[in-house]
């Protein structure tokens, strides 16, 4: 079957997710080098209360998660859900209804986190109206995805369909019931739940996020993009199932371990702790799948940029996956917690991981739903590739070593039992690996705007006249 | 919790472990899986190998689920059971804070009957002042102690409440509370004005005379009970002394202005019962020394 054999399939709503997939991951990481650079020169906006930290913060990782990693999961998810079941979308006008209602709450985040309202929740700061809209507009993406496969022209279902499927599901899931609040005004809401139940059911969204929106969702991705660049059959359908089954059911676990030496229930710490440990094998049962793959073709690595971005995402998605359990342990925790250990951490999944995985499927993903045979330019990839992989390797080495040097010297005592250090020794130590991590962010970023004028430059030139447009 | 619930949670952490361990039994018996055999499927050009899962990942898989095994055998975490060895983080806590005061206390003790003026002069009880203060006190008075607006500037010897070894002690252990009242309903905008004249002339600042001598009169019936009729101020009850150019909230015309017009309230918490006696001994021989040399 050739590659464009059906003239039917939807790609006009991958085209608009890929493109606000660049977009937002520009803004999302923009926001994200101010607040940078703001933990360096504190003075940095003045005081103006729409650009505090407090109010940015919020704003950048609600840019990144959701607008830029919410768009090329959707981007992607309904071009593979189409291409693998050989069907196209169940409806036109659904997917242009979940393209602009998803860009409608990621303006309305934009407005609204500035304005400084907030839901007071991790990950899920927006407030009352806009959840409600998340909802509405998260289930016509659940029927038209579900209603695609079950329309299916295959008999199975291909790996990265479950992995999107439970992504979908599972969001959906935990955004309804985390964001369960009783509204007071238009603005202002508060949390269904009260004390350690309100942080229990909070970090059991926060930690789910983290394991069904950017560990599933991505896994997904990669399950399609990485033996389609590499042009090899996937390493092993049963190491699928059994790391598919086993990490939906054990990342549910692990939540508590956001909350260790807290008011949370010993039992419920303990048992975070046990299941963040054994999901370690699940997480890099994925991470085996997709390097595996490419055994017999690892000569790709050495011309294919895309190869390049999608393989080194796997990496850090292993030390990542590696890194998480070890730091729910309660001993390292004690250590780690608190510090920019955790910045260092989260950013090696989402910059290295998350971020990388998506590039590399978009290079492969434009020039197909844009008619052209490659990107503008494969040198300018290359490029990409280097300059966002030394980003990535400042921003978190220096956050290592900060997080590292803040939990020993916080814990430092002197003979006497007194604290070594103030708090603000801790702060002074910490400058000089805020600036490198502020040069990190930039490098990043910048790879970003390379993406940008290599997609312009891609979509000018029009369909090839030897591809077929289709749409 | 109760029976049900602790029964609940039990069955589903045992429903999650059995569960990985079938589904890794299972899949390992899957046939198929020769070499560059695939599995029939062929997704938009995608195809499917069977390879055995790998062995040493298999191996990390069994350590960590007997790893959870032993862990909840021994800790808690299976609802109601205790674990094996009853290890809480209460018991923990207080094994710990015991431990740590039969270590340090004597150190503190040593101290304890030592006069502060004297205490002041040896470094190490003002070393372990030192460190007490930078990591109790900084939050407002500043790690260096020199003050922020509104909390008191340690190192000047100029004081509130009095600069002797006994009276900072006692305002460390008990606490201080120092209240400006608000004049801004009973005296008008003007009269305010020439208040604030006459305060920065206390100071020996450059004011307009005229007005100085207006406030002059106001100063004399409204604030001479707290700040005294020469504007020294009473460490009785915290007033301070106007005459010195230095300024708890700040010294310009419009703080002066807004501290008459508002009023002021300042708290200094007690510590007695965050740090004991024997550390707040350390810290007030610390605060002594800094204006003391």
């Amino acid at each position: 079957m050739s590659e464009n054999s059906s003239p039917t399939y939807n790609y006009r709503v991958v085209r608009q997710f890929s493109i606000m997939t660049v977009v937002w991951g520009i803004v999302g990481m923009l926001v994200g080098c101010i607040i940078a650079a703001q933990l360096f020169w504190p003075d940095l906006t003045y005081g103006i209360e729409f650009l505090t930290y407090g109010r940015l913060r919020p704003l950048h990782t609600n840019a990144v998660i959701f607008a830029f990693g919410g768009s090329a999961l959707m981007a992607t998810s309904l071009y593979v859900v189409q291409r693998t079941c050989q069907t196209p979308l169940i409806s036109n006008a659904l997917a242009a209804f979940v393209f602009w209602g998803w860009q409608l709450i990621i303006v309305l985040a934009a407005i609204s986190l500035p304005m400084g309202w907030t839901s007071g929740k991790e990950y899920a700061e927006l407030e009352w109206p806009i959840d409600i809209l998340i909802a509405v507009v998260w289930v016509a993406y659940a029927i038209l995805y579900f209603g695609t496969i079950i329309k299916r022209k295959t008999k199975h279902i291909y790996v990265a369909n479950w992995f999107y499927g439970a992504f979908i599901l599972t969001v959906a899931i935990l955004h309804i019931v985390n964001s369960a609040a009783i509204p007071v005004s238009l603005t202002k809401s508060y949390s269904a739940y009260g004390g350690a139940i309100d942080a229990m059911v909070q970090w059991w969204y926060g930690h789910n996020a983290v394991g069904f929106f950017l560990t599933a969702g991505f896994l997904g991705m990669m399950y399609y993009f990485i033996p389609k660049q590499a042009e090899r059959p996937v390493y092993s359908y049963r190491l699928s199932i059994v790391h598919f089954w086993a990490l939906i059911a054990i990342y549910m676990w692990a939540g508590p371990h956001h909350l260790h030496y807290t008011a949370l229930p010993s039992w419920a710490q303990s048992l975070g702790m046990i299941f963040s440990l054994i999901l370690l094998a699940p997480s890099w049962g994925g991470m085996i799948n997709g390097i595996m793959t490419l055994s017999g073709a690892w000569h790709k690595l050495r011309n294919d940029p895309i190869l390049k971005f999608l393989i080194v995402s796997l990496s850090f998605y292993g030390m990542s996956t590696f890194e998480g359990p070890m730091m729910s342990i309660k001993t390292v925790n004690a250590l780690s917690h608190y510090t920019d250990w955790t910045i260092g951490h989260v950013h090696s999944g989402a910059l290295g991981w998350v971020a990388f995985v998506s590039i590399g499927a978009l290079y492969y993903l434009i020039p197909k739903v844009f008619g052209r045979k490659d990107m503008y330019s494969v040198d300018l990839i290359n490029t990409h590739f280097w300059v966002s992989t030394i980003g990535v390797v400042l921003y978190i080495a220096a956050m290592w070593i900060a997080g590292v040097m803040q939990g020993l010297m916080w814990r430092a005592v002197n003979e006497d039992g007194t604290l070594t250090y103030s708090f603000v020794e801790a702060v002074q130590e910490t400058y000089p690996y805020y600036a490198i991590r502020l040069v990190g962010g930039i490098l990043f970023l910048g790879g970003m705007l390379i993406m940008a004028y290599n997609t312009i430059k891609t979509v000018q030139a029009g369909p090839d006249t030897d591809t077929a447009k289709e749409g | 919790m109760s029976d049900f619930w602790s029964w609940w949670v039990i069955i589903i952490v045992a429903i999650n472990i059995i569960g990985c361990w079938a589904l890794l039994h299972w899949t390992r018996k899957i046939k198929g899986g020769a070499e560059n055999e695939t599995t029939g499927h062929v997704y938009d050009g995608i195809e499917e190998y069977n390879n055995p899962l790998p062995r040493w990942w298999l191996n990390m898989f069994y350590i960590t689920l007997i790893f959870g095994v032993v862990y909840l055998i021994l800790y808690p975490g299976l609802g109601n059971f205790a674990g094996y060895l009853g290890w809480t983080p209460q018991k923990q806590h207080t094994e710990e804070v015991e431990a740590a005061k039969a270590t340090y206390q004597p150190l503190f003790d040593k101290y304890k009957s030592v006069p502060i003026a004297e205490l002041a002069k040896v470094k190490q009880a003002t070393e372990m002042g030192k460190r007490i203060f930078v990591n109790t006190c900084f939050g407002c008075h500043g790690s260096d102690a020199a003050g922020n607006p509104g909390y008191p500037d340690l190192t000047d010897n100029d004081w509130l409440w009095g600069g002797s070894p006994e009276q900072i002690e006692q305002s460390i252990l008990h606490g201080r509370m120092g209240a400006m009242p608000a004049f801004g309903t009973s005296l008008t905008a003007e009269q305010i004005d020439q208040l604030v004249n006459y305060v920065g002339q206390l100071s020996g600042n450059k004011v307009d005379e005229a007005k100085a001598n207006a406030g002059e009169a106001i100063f004399n019936t409204q604030c001479f009970a707290c700040h005294t009729k020469e504007g020294t101020g009473n460490i009785a009850m915290g007033a301070p002394n106007l005459t010195d150019n230095i300024w708890l909230y700040g010294g310009s015309r419009s703080t002066i202005a807004e501290t008459i017009r508002n009023g002021r309230n300042g708290n200094m918490p007690a510590h007695a019962d965050i740090l004991g006696e024997a550390r707040v001994h350390l810290v007030a021989a610390y605060v002594y020394s800094l204006s003391n040399k």
